[in-house]
C-alpha cells in the first residue's frame, strides 16, 4: 500500500516534470511579454516577471489590434463556410447508400496532404486572372480548404454514431431527407458540428501561407503576418513580439482549457471512444 | 456520444482504425431503400463537389499545367505561358539549390519524424496507466500542436538568439558548450533548430494517437505475457511494438506527408537560411515562384513535394483500402 502511494507520487511528479518541460517555451513566451524590453537584452535572462510590465502589450496592442479583428472575421467566416459546404455532404455519406463513398473519402484523405504552397501557387495564378487577390473572399476561401476535408471526415464518423431507426422513424413520419437534415440530424450532431467548427477556425486563425501570398499589398493582415512583418520591422523588440504571439495564441489556448473534449475527438478523428 | 454497434473483426489491424476512416456497416449499407432516386443524394453532395472541383481539382490541374509553360510574372500582364514540356522538370535537376533542398527535405523529415515518434510513444507508454491529474497534463501536453505555428516558431526563435537566448544560457550555465552556439546563424546549427522545433510542434500528435492505440489494447494479453515472465521491455517489445504496428504505420505515413510540407515554421525562424542551410523543397518552391516571381519552376518544385507525398500516401491508402474490403465484405 506504501510503496504503491510512493509510486503514484513518482508518476505525479514526472508527469509535472514533463508537461513543465515541454510548456515550458510558453512560459517564456508569456514572461518575455511582460518584461521590460531592455531586460530582454540582458544576457542572464530574467526567470519571473515581476513587476510585470505591460510595455510590451502597449506596443503589441496599437499596431495588432486591427490584424486581431481580420484575423477573427476571416477565421469565423472560413469555418462557417467549411461547415456549410461539408455537412450535407457528411450526411450524404452516412445515409444514402453511394457506390463511390470510399473513393470520395480517399479524396479527402488525398486533399489533406497537398502540400500549401503548391496551393498558394495555383491559387495566386488563378486568383490574378480572377481579381480575387487580395480580397476577404479569396482568402476566406483559401482558408477553408484546410477545413472541408477535415470537417466531412469528422462530421461523417459523428453522423455515422446517431442512430439509424431516427431517420428511419422520421422518414416514415414523412419528414423528407432535408427535413430529416435538418430537423433531426443537425441538432443531433451539435457536438460534431461544434468540434469540426472550432477546427475550421483554428486552421483558419494559424494560417499563414495563404495571408502571405494571396494578400500581397499589404491589404488583409491577419495576426499570424502581424507577427511576422512585426519581427521583420522591430526585430530587437521582443517583449513586443512575445505580446503579439500571447494574443495570437489566446483562442488555441481558451479551446485546450475549455472545450478538452472536443480536441480530443478533432486530434484523431474521433479514433478515441474514451 | 457512445453507441452499441458490436466491434467488427479486422484481419488486417490490430487496432481498429480511426473511426473517421471507417465506412458505414455493412449492414446498413445494404439496406435496400426505394426512398429516393439519384438526385436525393446529389443535391447532398453537390455543394462539396462543386467545391472540390474549384478548390482542389483546378489549383491541381492548374499547378500542373504551370510547370509544364514558361510562366512568369510577364504571363500574367500578356497572358502568354509557352509550353516547354518537360524542361522545367529536367532543370530542376541539374539545379543545384533544388538538388540541395531535396537534401534538406530529406534529413528534416527523417530526424524529425524519428524524434516525434520515440518522444511521443515514450510518453504514451508514461501515460499509459491513468494517475491523479494524467489527463489534465495529457490534454496541456497537446498546446505546442494547437498553437499557430508562427507562434511557435517565433518563441523558439527568440530561445535560440545567440547571445539573448535562453538555450544558449543554460547550455554555457550547464558546461556542454564553452561559448554560445550560433544557433540560426550556422547553416548546420540552424537546420539542428528548425528540426528540434519541429519536433516539439509533433509530439503531441504521435503521443495522442499511440495513446488511444495503447488503450484499445486487450489488457488479457500483458497479463499472460506478465505470468510467463516477461519482464517490461520483453513486454513492450514482443507484445505491445507487434500490436501497435499498424497504427505506428499510419503515424509515420501522416507524418511524412505533414513534414515534408511543413513551410511556416522554417520560413519564420530561419527564411531558409542563412545561405540556404534550412531551404527544403517548400520554400525553395516559394523562393522561386515568389521571390524570383518563376512560377513555372515554382509549381514544378511544388508538384515534386506532391510526388513524394502520394509515394507514401500510396502504402497508406493500400493498407486502408483493403481494411475496407474486409470491413464490407
Amino acid at each position: 500500500m506504501r510503496r504503491e502511494r510512493t509510486g503514484m507520487w513518482l508518476r505525479i511528479g514526472c508527469g509535472v516534470l514533463i508537461v513543465g518541460v515541454m510548456l515550458f517555451p510558453l512560459y517564456w513566451m508569456a514572461n518575455a511579454s511582460l518584461q521590460a524590453q531592455w531586460a530582454l537584452l540582458d544576457p542572464s535572462p530574467r526567470w519571473l516577471p515581476f513587476p510585470p510590465l505591460i510595455d510590451g502589450y502597449k506596443s503589441a496592442a496599437g499596431s495588432q489590434w486591427p490584424h486581431i479583428v481580420t484575423s477573427c472575421a476571416v477565421a469565423s467566416a472560413a469555418a462557417v463556410l467549411s461547415l456549410a459546404v461539408a455537412a450535407p455532404c457528411a450526411y450524404a455519406l452516412v445515409v444514402f447508400r453511394m457506390r463511390w463513398t470510399t473513393f470520395f473519402i480517399l479524396l479527402m484523405l488525398i486533399a489533406q496532404m497537398l502540400p500549401h504552397i503548391v496551393m498558394a501557387n495555383a491559387l495566386y495564378a488563378i486568383y490574378a486572372q480572377l481579381g480575387l487577390l487580395d480580397t476577404y473572399y479569396g482568402l476566406i476561401l483559401a482558408d477553408s480548404t484546410m477545413g472541408v476535408p477535415f470537417a466531412i471526415l469528422i462530421l461523417r464518423a459523428f453522423m455515422a454514431s446517431l442512430p439509424r431507426t431516427l431517420v428511419e422513424a422520421a422518414l416514415c413520419d414523412g419528414l423528407g431527407y432535408w427535413g430529416v437534415f435538418f430537423h433531426i440530424v443537425l441538432p443531433l450532431s451539435r457536438n460534431g458540428l461544434i468540434t469540426s467548427g472550432l477546427f475550421c477556425f483554428l486552421f483558419a486563425w494559424s494560417d499563414f501561407i495563404f495571408a502571405l501570398t494571396l494578400s500581397t499589398r499589404q491589404k488583409i493582415v491577419p495576426i499570424t503576418l502581424g507577427i511576422y512583418d512585426f519581427i521583420g520591422t522591430h526585430g530587437t523588440d521582443w517583449n513586443g513580439i512575445m505580446a503579439t504571439a500571447v494574443m495570437a495564441s489566446i483562442p488555441p489556448i481558451v479551446l485546450l482549457l475549455f472545450g478538452q473534449k472536443y480536441i480530443t475527438a478533432g486530434l484523431i478523428g474521433g479514433a478515441v471512444k474514451e | 456520444m457512445r453507441h452499441s454497434r458490436p466491434p467488427r473483426e479486422n484481419s488486417t489491424l490490430a487496432v481498429p482504425l480511426p473511426e473517421a476512416l471507417k465506412t458505414p456497416d455493412a449492414s446498413r449499407v445494404r439496406q435496400r431503400n426505394v426512398l429516393y432516386g439519384p438526385w436525393v443524394p446529389l443535391g447532398f453532395v453537390l455543394p462539396a463537389l462543386v467545391y472540390f472541383a474549384a478548390m482542389f481539382g483546378y489549383p491541381l490541374y492548374y499547378s500542373i499545367s504551370m510547370s509544364v509553360r514558361h510562366f512568369t510574372v510577364a504571363s500574367f500582364l500578356t497572358g502568354v505561358a509557352p509550353y516547354v514540356g518537360l524542361r522545367n522538370y529536367v532543370d530542376l535537376f541539374t539545379d543545384r539549390l533544388f538538388l540541395a533542398a531535396l537534401g534538406k527535405t530529406a534529413i528534416f523529415t527523417v530526424f524529425s519524424i524519428a524524434g516525434q515518434m520515440v518522444i511521443g510513444m515514450l510518453l504514451a507508454l508514461f501515460f499509459r496507466r491513468a494517475f491523479p491529474f494524467s489527463s489534465a497534463m495529457r490534454a496541456l501536453l497537446l498546446a505546442p500542436w494547437l498553437l499557430p505555428i508562427v507562434v511557435s516558431a517565433s518563441v523558439w526563435r527568440w530561445m535560440f538568439a545567440q547571445d539573448t537566448g535562453i538555450i544558449n544560457y543554460v547550455l554555457l550555465s550547464a558546461g556542454i558548450v564553452s561559448e554560445p552556439v550560433p544557433w540560426l546563424i550556422e547553416p548546420a546549427y540552424a537546420l539542428c533548430a528548425v528540426i528540434f522545433t519541429n519536433i516539439w510542434i509533433g509530439i503531441p500528435f504521435s503521443m495522442a494517437v499511440f495513446h488511444s492505440g495503447l488503450q484499445a489494447l486487450p489488457k488479457e494479453i500483458f497479463e499472460a505475457a506478465e505470468i510467463d515472465g516477461a519482464n517490461a521491455w520483453q513486454r513492450f517489445r514482443f507484445v505491445t511494438l507487434p500490436l501497435l504496428k499498424p497504427l505506428t504505420a499510419i503515424v509515420f505515413i501522416l507524418s511524412v506527408t505533414y513534414t515534408v510540407k511543413v513551410f511556416d515554421l522554417i520560413f519564420v525562424m530561419t527564411g531558409g537560411g542563412p545561405a540556404y542551410g534550412t531551404e527544403t523543397l517548400a520554400i525553395r518552391s516559394y523562393q522561386l515562384s515568389f521571390r524570383d516571381l518563376d512560377f513555372g519552376h515554382g509549381a514544378a518544385v511544388g508538384n515534386v513535394l506532391i510526388l513524394i507525398s502520394l509515394c507514401f500516401a500510396f502504402f497508406y491508402i493500400r493498407s486502408f483500402k483493403r481494411s475496407l474490403i474486409v470491413e464490407e465484405g
